[in-house]
């Protein structure tokens, strides 16, 4: 699935200025931010995709995006403090701009896993790069198999979007299982680590597609227990996480064996980069 | 020349002979063109590139001695202008310069607005550029103008470029760009390529256009017809220059082996050697790799965004919230050479290598690409299917 060109950038790496219309409070470290554009239109995006969002004058990070892509009202993404400039964006007041530069990237391939059952593996802020595809399938179910979301994150309060999984697994055309690392007196669902979710839930492994998305360790070990359960290798699409500074396949920095991941990826077929998954420090 | 329409040899003219005054006349006409000339000078023990307008700031007599870790000028018999291989620099750090403001931003009461900064004014004019730099430049030309975004700066700079190639009259034990098809001789991707003739009776240059800018400038300058003698004298410099090539690099099966052997316990050997300086890329013609700062005044109503070279071996490179991917020096050194010599093919359809030998040269340890490159190469891998991971 080819990516929608960015938005008429001449020079792409001038980022548009963009507002922040909303704020939401997800986790203690976490927020939701509704960006709207001061100068034109809100541009299409496929799930999976995202932009450069720039902090005036502290930096420019790569941040997925976490909305619905059928809705054209403003971009939504989900940020981490984790560092000076993710912790400057988590920071912004409503009304305040920031910069942005994007879509980029490469996108869930949604559309091609329709008619096949599809399990959707998240872990920690993954939930986030999958939400917009969650959002999309769930839009015509009909189209696939069954539907699974897989979650785990580390304890209950770090868990993302808590209220929409209970929504989504209210639903009768979808499972959603949640797990925590570390339970607290509050939790009531499973614990252990999200691959062990995969053997609870009922689905088809040789017409199954999956879309992964979460830490490199989970990705690892969520893959090849797939692989075990007897999915195909080209059906199991991971996203990747690396350092970028341009977005746009000329800095170098993201390089992932022959792959740029700001171009070719994120989202890319696990049969084709399991070898160089398993070596430490590619 | 214009990059989008690089002419082949069928392009070019029938050569002609231009004297020392003739070649001073072509500076000559570029300056008066309102091209920047940049061409090689002495400075700090080495020949660098820097802005002439002279042939007197050139370095008449001097040639380069360079091996494994050193480099060294010494003084030739003749008084040859290009009669060295080449310096620490390339052209690189003219059409993709160390440091580029790429924007500003100015606060205001509402947000910000932010001004592109505009290009350069002055095109370039590169005088001696050698055939594995021109292949150097194809390659940038490639990653900056190739792909499905351009870099603005790289574009501009590029496209008002005059490039006036020399063919090699001299190799240095560091140099195998006959291996990797680069070289010594020029044969496309100039507007003019200069032959230097040099012995008792004369000092000349045998000079054809690759450009129709070539051309037209080639026509107002005062030549005299190359006659066979000339040709075959011209030919008898990259015969020689060819047969003293230092170094041999074999790139049959190469970029399989690199890729199937990311383990191969050759990464352990010469990561204890490896400093991890960065001088290989940073001296490299053909590394792009670029970070970028931001700054603000102290009053913080102005903010820049400023491109910078970057380089593979540092750590901070492949930082991402928790570490650097490639914290070892092992994992960096393995970045450096399996893209250069086996993902570029993936990437960019050929060799990220030109075979210049500038970074053996001037690694501070004498690591030498050729000898790395053929230990992995001596050792078949385990067949790991490889190649891009796209999900188109």
């Amino acid at each position: 699935m080819s990516a929608a060109p960015p938005a008429a950038l001449a020079d792409p790496m001038l980022p548009a200025p963009w507002r922040v219309r909303a704020v939401r409070r997800e986790t203690a470290d976490v927020v939701t931010l509704d960006l709207v554009p001061l100068a034109s239109g809100v541009p299409c995006f496929a799930p999976g995709q995202f932009n450069m969002i720039y902090a005036y004058g502290v930096g420019e990070v790569p941040v997925s995006l976490s909305g619905d892509p059928a809705d054209r009202s403003c971009f939504v993404h989900t940020v981490r403090a984790v560092g000076e400039v993710s912790a400057a964006i988590a920071g912004a007041a409503p009304g305040s701009v920031l910069g942005l530069r994007g879509p980029f990237g490469s996108a869930w391939p949604v559309d091609a896993a329709a008619g096949h059952d599809l399990l959707i593996v998240a872990g920690g802020l993954g939930l986030a790069p999958l939400r917009p595809a969650i959002y999309r399938v769930l839009a015509r179910s009909e189209r696939f198999g069954r539907i699974a979301v897989l979650y785990g994150g580390r304890g209950p309060a770090e868990l993302l979007f808590r209220d929409e999984l209970a929504v989504w697994g209210a639903r009768a055309d979808v499972t959603v299982a949640v797990t925590v690392d570390h339970a607290d007196p509050s939790w009531h669902g499973h614990v252990g680590v999200v691959p062990a979710l995969i053997g609870q839930i009922g689905f088809d492994p040789p017409n199954t597609v999956a879309l992964l998305c979460g830490p490199e360790v989970m990705l690892r070990f969520t893959a090849t227990a797939l692989r075990a359960a007897g999915v195909a290798a080209e059906r199991i699409h991971l996203s990747m996480e690396r350092n970028m500074k341009c977005a746009i396949g000329l800095c170098g920095h993201c390089q992932f064996g022959p792959d740029f991941v700001c171009q070719d990826g994120p989202v890319l077929r696990y049969d084709r980069i399991a070898a160089r998954l398993a070596v430490r420090e590619i | 020349m214009s990059p989008t329409a690089p002419p082949g040899p069928d392009a070019q003219t029938a050569p002609v002979l231009l004297d020392r005054a003739g070649l001073q006349a072509l500076v000559d006409a570029l300056v008066a063109r309102g091209f920047d000339v940049i061409g090689p000078t002495l400075r700090d023990g080495a020949i660098v590139y820097d802005r002439i307008a002279d042939l007197a700031a050139l370095p008449a007599g001097w040639t380069d001695r360079q091996e494994a870790g050193r480099y060294r000028l010494e003084r030739r018999a003749d008084a040859a202008l290009f009669g060295y291989a080449v310096g620490p620099q390339s052209w690189k750090r003219f059409l993709h310069p160390p440091e580029e403001t790429l924007w500003r931003a100015r606060r205001q009461d509402d947000g910000f607005t932010i001004t592109p900064e505009p290009p350069s004014p002055a095109p370039f004019a590169f005088l001696g550029v050698r055939a594995c730099e021109l292949h150097a430049i194809a390659i940038q030309d490639r990653v900056f103008l190739g792909g499905a975004h351009r870099d603005p700066g790289y574009t501009a700079r590029r496209q008002g470029a005059f490039l006036v190639a020399l063919n090699c009259g001299t190799a240095a034990g560091t140099c195998f760009c006959a291996s990797m098809g680069t070289g010594p001789r020029a044969e496309s991707g100039f507007d003019l390529a200069l032959t230097e003739l040099i012995d008792a009776a004369r000092h000349d240059f045998l000079a054809v256009a690759g450009s129709e800018a070539g051309a037209a400038l080639l026509a107002v300058l005062p030549t005299r017809p190359a006659g066979p003698e000339a040709t075959a004298a011209a030919e008898a410099v990259l015969a020689r220059t060819e047969a003293g090539m230092g170094r041999h690099l074999d790139t049959n099966g190469l970029k399989e082996r690199l890729q199937a052997n990311p383990e191969h316990p050759r990464w352990d050997e010469v990561a204890a050697r490896c400093l991890a300086c960065a001088n290989c890329t940073l001296v490299c013609p053909t590394c792009f790799c670029t970070s970028v700062a931001d700054h603000t005044d102290l009053a913080g109503t102005e903010a820049t965004r400023v491109k910078r070279w970057d380089s593979c071996f540092t750590a901070d490179f492949s930082f991402i919230h928790g570490g650097s991917v490639r914290a070892s020096g092992k994992s960096r050194y393995r970045q450096w050479l399996t893209h250069k010599l086996a993902h570029w093919i993936d990437q960019f359809g050929s060799s990220g290598c030109v075979g210049c030998g500038r970074c053996i040269a001037w690694c501070p340890v004498g690591i030498d690409i050729t000898a790395e490159a053929a230990a992995i190469r001596a050792m078949p891998g385990k067949a790991v299917g490889e190649g891009k991971g796209g999900n188109a």
